[in-house]
């Protein structure tokens, strides 16, 4: 982030060019999950299906834009010192308002989750903001580029998520209120492969439940993004 | 023997990178080279080593309903850990900067995001649901770091060679790195379901 804080007087709640800029840019020039590198345990962890990967989205959206604002409120009176250990007791107690609200919310998914959301206090990606730009940066813009990188980061997850469960479920948003069942043998599913000569060839593909489909997913959304974007290339 | 049983397991069959995919961003983003790669690699076992016996201590007589308090704090477990693990490597970053400033300036932002590395918080929450005894709990600190340590350095030994490869330009570094990973995992799970412990038996 080679922007600084800006230094004269401005209204406290602008929303100009710079602080859309704070909000598209994560989703592709400055990916948190294909370009910075951060936040990928979850992204593996969490996309076999696509609702837990939405809700996860949802959960880290809101770490990261909160912590932002917090950490950005509180940033001349940290000690630099313990800086590290005042950020993750602000992201541990928003993470702990995450899981007690999801708790009560949905059930189920919070079962579901419950290991992952308590990981969301270690995701790279919420410290990595916080180190990057809210120590150096007004409350607002800093709110601004959490919600953007969570944004970012949850839009990598659902890709990966609905990639996953296509292949590796055959149906969309399992669990959710507005499941779908896209092809497979089961006789209620979308396609029905056993009639549908069409799709009559396809099984499960157990490989898309394991992390390692993650990764090889990840690093092909890569390919086809730098392929578009070449000024990401690395040319080292 | 037990000892090294746990020690083992963690290091080789339930290596947490490639295994359990903990602590991915520093792996991913420092493995360009095997230098950089090996200091964090034993900045990560020393971290594993320390805080693991710590959090036990931690959750056996501070936190459990036998312990100091006579009440069940279990829902502090977090928080704690994560605290115990920022001081830590806060100390790691203090020695490191005095020690190796070049060390410091490589590893850049990753230092202290080994704060934030999944692996470590991961391995005391890991360590806290397998009911490990005390000097299990350090061996499975030193193993899992240990096995983090192999992984880093295998991965970024592969892209100091695929360097001179001709991968395609849009899927070098980054892309490529992603799917080495992804077939390393599938190799490491072959060695899923093997146990130690059998073979100590006979």
């Amino acid at each position: 982030m080679a922007e600084t804080a800006v230094k004269e007087k401005e209204p406290l709640f602008q929303f100009g060019k710079k602080e859309r800029q704070l909000l598209s840019d994560p989703l592709n020039d400055n990916n948190p999950i294909t370009v910075q590198v951060l936040g990928i345990c979850s992204a593996l962890a969490v996309t076999s299906l696509v609702y837990p990967s939405f809700v996860m989205a949802i959960a880290v959206i809101f770490v990261t834009g909160f912590s932002s604002l917090f950490t950005s409120m509180l940033r001349s009176y940290i000690p630099k010192q313990v800086r590290m250990i005042v950020q993750l007791v602000i992201i541990a107690s928003l993470v702990t308002v995450v899981e007690l609200t999801l708790k009560y919310l949905n059930y189920p998914i919070y079962k579901q989750l419950s290991v992952y959301i308590g990981l969301i206090i270690t995701n790279c990606i919420v410290m990595g903001r916080l180190e990057a730009f809210a120590m150096a940066n007004k409350p607002w813009r800093s709110f601004l580029d959490g919600i953007g990188n969570g944004l970012g980061y949850g839009a990598i997850l659902i890709i990966v998520g609905i990639i996953r469960e296509i292949f590796g479920k055959g149906s969309l948003f399992a669990g959710s209120p507005i499941e779908l069942k896209i092809i497979g043998p089961t006789a209620d599913y979308f396609i029905n492969t056993t009639d549908s000569a069409m799709f009559g060839w396809y099984a499960n593909n157990n490989l898309m439940v394991l992390p390692a489909a993650a990764m090889f997913i990840i690093g092909i959304l890569i390919w086809i993004q730098r392929s578009y974007n070449t000024k990401l290339v690395d040319v080292s | 023997m037990e000892f090294l049983n746990t020690f083992i397991k963690a290091a080789f069959i339930e290596n947490l990178v490639l295994a359990y995919f903990l602590g991915m961003c520093s792996y991913l983003a420092v493995s360009k080279s095997v230098n950089t790669a090996f200091g964090l690699g034993l900045a990560v076992i020393f971290v594993l080593g320390i805080t693991m016996p710590i959090n036990w201590v931690i959750s056996e007589y501070l936190l459990s309903e036998s312990g100091l308090f006579g009440v069940d704090l279990t829902f502090l477990r977090f928080i704690l850990f994560i605290a115990v693990i920022a001081s830590m490597v806060q100390l790691v970053e203090m020695v490191v900067e005095k020690f190796s400033p070049a060390l410091y300036a490589a590893l850049g932002i990753f230092l202290p995001l080994i704060t934030v590395n999944c692996a470590i918080l991961g391995g005391s929450l890991f360590m806290v649901s397998r009911e490990y005894t005390f000097s299990n709990s350090i061996a499975f600190g030193l193993g899992g770091g240990f096995g983090w340590f192999l992984a880093i350095i295998a991965i970024a030994a592969i892209r100091e060679k695929i360097r001179y490869s001709n991968v395609p330009p849009a899927l070098r570094g980054l892309g490529m790195a992603f799917i080495l990973t992804g077939l390393m995992g599938i190799a490491f799970m072959s060695l899923m379901g093997i146990d130690p412990a059998s073979y100590a038996s006979n």
